[in-house]
């Protein structure tokens, strides 16, 4: 069974994710988690399988629609559920809120909402490993909507100069909020060329396979740490709920339905349940376990968040400078 | 006599002593290792300092993103723009992203950078090469501001700049850049909270910053002819403002005139005057001039207008005290309004 082991935990890593940002969505209403929150659900696999093959040293920078990155790469979920309660005990004592997930110990070192603002803050993490000369590599994730900002051609431009330890991965979900792409971009514009023609190698993939996306990047990642290279990564996905909020907004009808069915049938966690059964690498009885263990520690999550504290008002002037003015 | 060196020459030495002590600290901009050297402050210093020194793509809202990402990684990056106007293509990064890191990490995360902005005046430098855009940056927490007026200022206060493990936004006035002052071969650090009492006088308050300064100094000197004692005050902060110093010069003289080195509406002068309000119930005579609230223009028949120089501080100061000077007297303006001195020849 040894051989089964990654995809176990590929597959245990996007169940557990899916059913986290299902009780996000879930209790969204409850009216306690008093921030906007771009849930994950649909595009999962992109960040799991990425985040599967780096080391703990590696870093990583997102942006708004993050809890899946902040997860996959290690970041603790009381703090993250906490942090979306505004607690004190959340991972940004609260003042970040699900827009500004971070997690120093495990490298999970920036999100903004501010479309595209992270990637150039990524390339300078990877400069500074580079001047440190370690082997860490940096990861940024962002969406088809930061490839039209200009700080996205500058960035590579400046990673392919300084041959920087870089992946730039994007998670081509086709939508900005609500406007498609081929509104945005012309249809000769390909993200993957663009990088290649400022000097960063590519590849596409028109496809979120988990298994898929682990292979590839495994590869990418090798190549990136043993030739000090920049990389760029476009991967078509989608998300199946709504841009910001816990529901779909199938009924707004700005996007296809027919597209929305095909992506609903090509959900990974429910593809790798059924593959997984299927080639009997789990037991249903052992999934039925997994499923349960996940609900526990995700019940203990919130359980956690509301039994932490508000921070007072004497944190309202505390760290808008290093040392108190 | 003690050794004398220009305000660029001072910029250029508190940069080299600090990277002879510390090798986290990284130089970068448009221009840095090129044969002028950002007007002579970083000239050759990449010659010694080869992994230090950095020139950059021209992508100011990435690189200092870069700089950002390097300062969250122990490195101390010190950015510089040749104009303030350059700058503004990275205000995202600036506002939305170094000013609120640490607070929006919970204190987790500071930011060590530097952020030099250079302001030009004069010589037809135009609507988008002459702004003092102080106030902008002064206006966001997060930030610190500061606009030394002196070379020995300059480099105290920069070291300390490069040291503070907040951003600090570096002001230098291309008009201070060839004024000579005393300035100790030591490395030495001028605090960065602070304003100075330039001179002392109980006449009036005159409370100024960076170039409009050196202008105050003239009318200062000259109302002393005159027996009327200014007292003037040097900001150098712009954020935190040093209010202490500020309130008990106030109390004393309760006459006051700022003369803000940009425009007055919504300007440093602004605050400043806020200040003064907030916190003393006496009656205080307050008023303030600066630049013309118009965009600069190019002809110096038309730029020499828009700033306050010797002649209208000291004409507005006599108004304020209500006294009287025969025009004979009076100081004329200078004739070359768009030459910081005879020397300068131009072109930038």
């Amino acid at each position: 069974m040894n051989k089964y082991n990654y995809l176990k935990k590929l597959h245990y890593k996007i169940l557990r994710i899916r059913k986290i940002e299902l009780e996000i969505s879930k209790r969204y209403s409850e009216q306690k988690m008093r921030c906007p929150v771009h849930l994950s659900i649909g595009q999962e696999s992109v960040p799991v399988s990425i985040c599967e093959n780096l080391k703990k040293t590696d870093e990583i920078v997102t942006a708004h629609r993050s809890h899946a990155h902040y997860l996959a790469k290690g970041g603790n979920l009381k703090k993250m559920i906490a942090e979306l309660h505004g607690k004190i005990t959340g991972c940004a004592l609260g003042r970040g809120g699900s827009m500004h997930l971070i997690d120093n110990s495990v490298n999970v070192n920036a999100a903004v909402p501010i479309v595209g603002s992270t990637i150039p803050i990524g390339v300078g993490k990877a400069w500074a490993n580079k001047l440190k000369k370690n082997n860490n590599i940096v990861v940024i994730f962002f969406g088809d909507g930061a490839t039209e900002e200009g700080v996205f051609l500058e960035s590579l431009d400046f990673a392919a100069l300084h041959k920087l330890k870089v992946l730039f991965v994007c998670e081509n979900n086709k939508y900005s909020v609500y406007s498609r792409l081929d509104k945005r971009q012309n249809s000769n514009r390909k993200i993957y060329r663009i990088a290649n023609s400022i000097g960063v190698k590519s590849l596409k993939l028109k496809d979120h396979d988990l298994l898929n996306v682990y292979k590839k990047s495994k590869n990418i990642i090798n190549k990136i740490r043993t030739n000090d290279m920049p990389f760029l990564l476009e991967v078509d996905t989608y998300r199946l709920l709504e841009h910001c909020g816990p529901n779909d907004d199938d009924e707004l009808f700005y996007r296809p339905k027919k597209e929305i069915i095909n992506w609903k049938k090509n959900c990974q966690v429910e593809k790798y349940n059924k593959f997984l059964l299927r080639n009997r690498i789990l037991t249903k009885k052992r999934l039925l376990e997994i499923n349960e263990n996940i609900f526990k520690e995700i019940d203990n999550a919130f359980e956690f968040s509301y039994k932490s504290k508000f921070p007072g008002k004497e944190y309202v002037y505390k760290h808008v400078y290093k040392k108190d003015l | 006599m003690k050794r004398e060196i220009n305000f660029s020459e001072s910029i250029k030495e508190a940069l080299e002593q600090t990277l002879a002590r510390d090798k986290s600290v990284i130089i970068m901009g448009l221009g840095v290792d090129d044969p002028k050297g950002v007007f002579g402050t970083t000239l050759n210093i990449h010659k010694k300092y080869r992994k230090n020194v950095y020139d950059l793509p021209t992508s100011e809202n990435s690189f200092t993103g870069f700089g950002l990402g390097l300062a969250i990684s122990n490195f101390k990056p010190v950015i510089v723009h040749q104009r303030v106007e350059f700058s503004l293509l990275s205000i995202e990064q600036i506002f939305n992203q170094i000013a609120k890191w640490n607070y929006m990490s919970g204190g987790k995360v500071n930011v060590p950078m530097v952020i030099r902005l250079i302001i030009g005046k004069g010589w037809g430098q135009g609507p988008q090469h002459s702004q003092s855009l102080e106030s902008i940056f002064a206006h966001i927490p997060g930030l610190k501001v500061v606009s030394p007026s002196n070379a020995n200022d300059a480099k105290g206060m920069l070291i300390s700049s490069i040291k503070d493990p907040d951003p600090v936004i570096f002001f230098e006035h291309r008009w201070l850049h060839a004024i000579k002052d005393q300035v100790p071969k030591k490395y030495y650090l001028t605090k960065i909270n602070k304003a100075k009492i330039i001179k002392k006088g109980k006449d009036i308050s005159v409370i100024s910053f960076s170039y409009a300064l050196i202008e105050c100094l003239r009318a200062v000197k000259f109302l002393k002819k005159m027996n009327i004692n200014c007292e003037l005050i040097d900001l150098r902060c712009l954020r935190p403002i040093d209010k202490k110093t500020i309130i008990n010069s106030v109390k004393k003289t309760k006459k006051v005139l700022i003369v803000d080195n940009g425009w007055t509406t919504n300007g440093i002068s602004a605050e400043v005057s806020s200040i003064i309000n907030e916190n003393i119930n006496n009656k205080i005579i307050v008023r303030r001039i600066g630049v013309y609230n118009v965009p600069i223009p190019s002809t110096p028949s038309l730029a020499k207008y828009c700033y306050p120089d010797d002649v209208s501080i000291t004409e507005n100061i006599i108004k304020i005290l209500k006294k009287k000077i025969s025009k004979k007297i009076m100081p004329q303006r200078r004739k070359n309004l768009d030459q910081p001195d005879s020397n300068f020849k131009g072109p930038f």
